[in-house]
């Protein structure tokens, strides 16, 4: 490392390396454990929920279970279909995690050194558009599964692929425009000043402007829940009518990718929830003076940011897998009069209302 | 068929306004812009949601079904060629794989009409037993098809709750006979065995609990707004067509055609007990769907009174060893099964075999009008349809 900053000087080592090396970081140290596991608890919960045990046999509460799944999945044949079309199928899974990843880049998930006075900066980088950079991202995902269903050759997962690019594409609006109103509350685009906003306002933007914060996070929910094909708008990949939608054909590796994508996006979608509605890594009521044990300060500011950003982001979670042990499966046409003829009217008039409230009375 | 007619004609309350929208909305056909072609799809034999090896030739505009062909016979063993190569007693094994999550009524309709084909005369005693067990095995049969249908349409858990109570109902089985699915409960002239002690209380027990549990699986879909969506006015089956195709049932009684073997020609105990046949008129999967959660609770209905009514004395009819037929008889004895009218016709020849039996299975008479309920609605529907058809593909194939 020190020899490479010699020979490229620390200018163009800073910008070539040290973001790569953060994200490979947070990717393999925090994301990548924190999905593995996601999906046990995923497992665990919905086996709580329908009164069964869930995977128990590898390791203690089947705690080493993902560790085997990964195994299994790593060793398992990796079959191209003889038809599909070879890069486009190649390609797919790859375009659906790289993305997925990359956006953690921007989540703040502690403080940065300069609020907690010197130490650690607990995130990636802080962009001045995070926001922006966050769904621009985003929408790179939903390429790779069209051509993933496209690619593959099989009628089932054309349609998967096809179902998912109406859906994202719609569920896309809402989401912008509900990501709109935050951005409107805080005045930055930077996640990070997001965070800081909430502090200062002290208040998550959830309660601001109420009812209309509230309206703009319940819209950003259902349409993060329909951008990650989860249930009840898991459509894409439907297993009672397409078999297993875009990824009908996709064996091994290559469907983990897939499924790491979707499960990066749950965590991104979450993480970003949090950020922008409920304070990110700040304690709750963050001006309330009399809840100030909620600090914890004996311990590190920083960590205990992440403690409350990891809290907030579990229950998210938790809602995830909780609305897929409780709800059916909408029907194509009923997603679409969702979308458009109600969240997107919705989040126009709420955009609306937070910018004349902002205009007029402040 | 105008299906225009049947929804317009509709009251004006909020199902019938629903099922005007829905049928409205998937039933005009697009303009298109360029020139389509239709995709076709097969749907099975191995696919997710199609209960076994039925196979459909879809023909797709994109989402919407144009053309469905049911194409059957994966599961054809020859089961009615088989019943003429063994004597009647023999035979009964061959009943619990027709319709294999519903042996009891399979073997019922058997014995009846072999009974009948003779002149036999059940023991008061056995046609009780009879009944317990066909009542249970409808609500076994019932939760099953709850559990599919629920997970075809996307709803994961109550798969799971329905087949936490088929397995006490399944246990209760074993228990009686020692067989969990293939049954084999019944024989011409009575039953084989009695039931055995402290048989009736755990039933009761189970009995007593089942409707919170119904309630449960209620709870958790009869009021959800998607499984609303999902199921009202899909697959509107009119009466009129309904009869047409000979279809019988739940399915029927949801279009609302008031008929059921059990209340219009009353076999073994069901003349001594209470209970009412749930109806309901919009013909949708979401009626068809109510009225066999209502089934399941005027089953209990019917139980608890067995067991309280249950008379003492033989389980067996004096019967020859070797049952003959007369000469040029033949005989037809149906009942209402889980799944509808399931029937058999025999014919005696005068030796201990049937000379031919044919088999009337409702899943195979109610299979005939998913192409139509199928049509022109979205690929989405037809598993709703097809879950809600309640087909078992044993007893379309036999």
């Amino acid at each position: 490392m020190q020899e490479l900053r010699d020979i490229l000087g620390p200018t163009l080592f800073y910008y070539a390396f040290s973001p790569a090396i953060k994200i490979a970081v947070v990717v393999f140290v925090g994301v990548l454990p924190l999905i593995s596991y996601l999906v046990l608890a995923e497992r665990k919960i919905l086996g709580f929920i329908q009164v069964r045990t869930g995977p128990n046999r590898v390791g203690p509460w089947g705690l080493f279970q993902p560790i085997a799944d990964i195994m299994k999945l790593l060793v398992k044949e990796d079959v191209i279909p003889n038809k599909a079309v070879k890069w486009a199928f190649v390609l797919a899974p790859c375009l659906v995690v790289g993305p997925a990843f990359v956006i953690f880049a921007v989540i703040p998930f502690g403080p940065s050194a300069a609020q907690t006075g010197g130490g650690l900066d607990y995130f990636i980088t802080d962009v001045n558009i995070g926001v922006l950079f966050v769904v621009a991202l985003a929408t790179i995902g939903v390429y790779g599964i069209i051509i993933g269903g496209w690619s593959s050759n099989s009628k089932f997962s054309l349609l998967g692929g096809l179902r998912s690019a109406a859906q994202m594409i719609s569920y896309e609006v809402p989401q912008g425009f509900s990501l709109v109103i935050p951005l409107l509350m805080a005045g930055t685009m930077s996640l990070q000043g997001i965070v800081g906003a909430q502090l200062e306002q002290g208040r998550w933007f959830l309660f601001a402007f109420f009812p209309f914060g509230l309206i703009a996070f319940m819209i950003y929910l259902i349409a993060g829940v329909a951008e990650s094909n989860r249930n009840p708008f898991d459509l894409p990949e439907a297993e009672s009518e397409l078999v297993a939608g875009f990824h009908t054909e996709y064996t091994g590796m290559r469907f983990a990718l897939f499924f790491l994508g979707e499960y990066a996006n749950m965590i991104v979608i979450s993480a970003v929830a949090v950020t922008l509605f409920l304070g990110g890594w700040a304690r709750p009521f963050p001006n309330v003076e009399a809840l100030s044990f909620l600090d914890a300060s004996f311990l590190p500011a920083g960590l205990v940011g992440v403690l409350w950003f990891s809290l907030k982001l579990s229950v998210f979670l938790f809602v995830y897998i909780w609305f897929r042990g409780t709800f059916p499966r909408y029907r194509f046409d009923q997603l679409m009069d969702l979308g458009w003829k109600w969240l997107i009217p919705l989040s126009l008039v709420t955009l609306f209302a937070v910018g004349l409230w902002k205009v007029l009375l402040l | 068929m105008e299906w225009a007619d049947f929804t317009a004609g509709r009251t004006g309350d909020l199902h019938g306004r629903a099922i005007r929208e829905m049928t409205n909305t998937t039933n005009t056909r697009r303009d298109t812009l360029f020139d389509v072609e239709e995709m076709e799809l097969n749907f099975g034999p191995q696919h997710p949601s199609t209960h076994g090896v039925l196979r459909l030739k879809l023909k797709v505009d994109g989402e919407r079904i144009v053309d469905c062909y049911p194409i059957i016979g994966y599961l054809h063993r020859g089961t009615e060629k088989l019943f003429e190569l063994h004597p009647f007693f023999q035979n009964v094994p061959h009943t619990d794989r027709l319709d294999y999550v519903a042996a009891a009524t399979n073997n019922l309709a058997y014995v009846g009409a072999v009974e009948k084909l003779i002149g036999l005369v059940v023991p008061p005693r056995a046609r009780y037993i009879r009944t317990i067990l066909c009542e249970l095995q409808r609500i076994s049969s019932h939760l099953l098809w709850l559990a599919t249908h629920a997970i075809d349409i996307g709803a994961m858990t109550p798969f799971f709750y329905c087949f936490r109570e088929r397995e006490i109902i399944l246990d209760l089985f074993e228990e009686y006979c020692g067989a969990r699915l293939t049954l084999n409960c019944m024989r011409p002239g009575g039953q084989p065995f009695d039931l055995p002690v402290g048989w009736g209380e755990r039933c009761a027990e189970f009995l007593d609990d089942f409707p919170s549990k119904i309630d449960e699986y209620e709870g958790l879909l009869t009021n959800n707004r998607i499984w609303k969506k999902r199921t009202v006015g899909v697959g509107v089956l009119p009466a009129d067509l309904a009869q047409e195709y000979g279809v019988t049932g739940p399915m029927l009684r949801a279009s609302g055609v008031q008929w059921d073997i059990r209340k219009a020609m009353p076999y073994e105990a069901y003349g001594d007990v209470e209970f009412d046949i749930p109806v309901t008129y919009n013909g949708d999967t979401y009626d068809r769907y109510l009225v066999r959660m209502e089934e399941m609770r005027q089953s209990v209905r019917i139980v608890e009174q067995c067991l309280d009514k249950l008379p003492d004395g033989l389980i067996m009819a004096k019967s020859p060893r070797v049952l003959k037929a007369p000469k040029q008889s033949d005989a037809y004895f149906s009942i209402e099964g889980p799944k509808g009218e399931i029937g058999f016709y025999l014919v005696g020849d005068g030796t201990p075999n049937p000379h031919r039996c044919r088999v009337r299975a409702p899943s195979f008479m109610n299979l005939q009008v998913v192409p139509i309920l199928a049509k022109d609605q979205l690929l989405a529907d037809m598993v709703a349809v097809l879950g809600t058809t309640d087909i078992v593909l044993g007893e379309v194939d036999r």
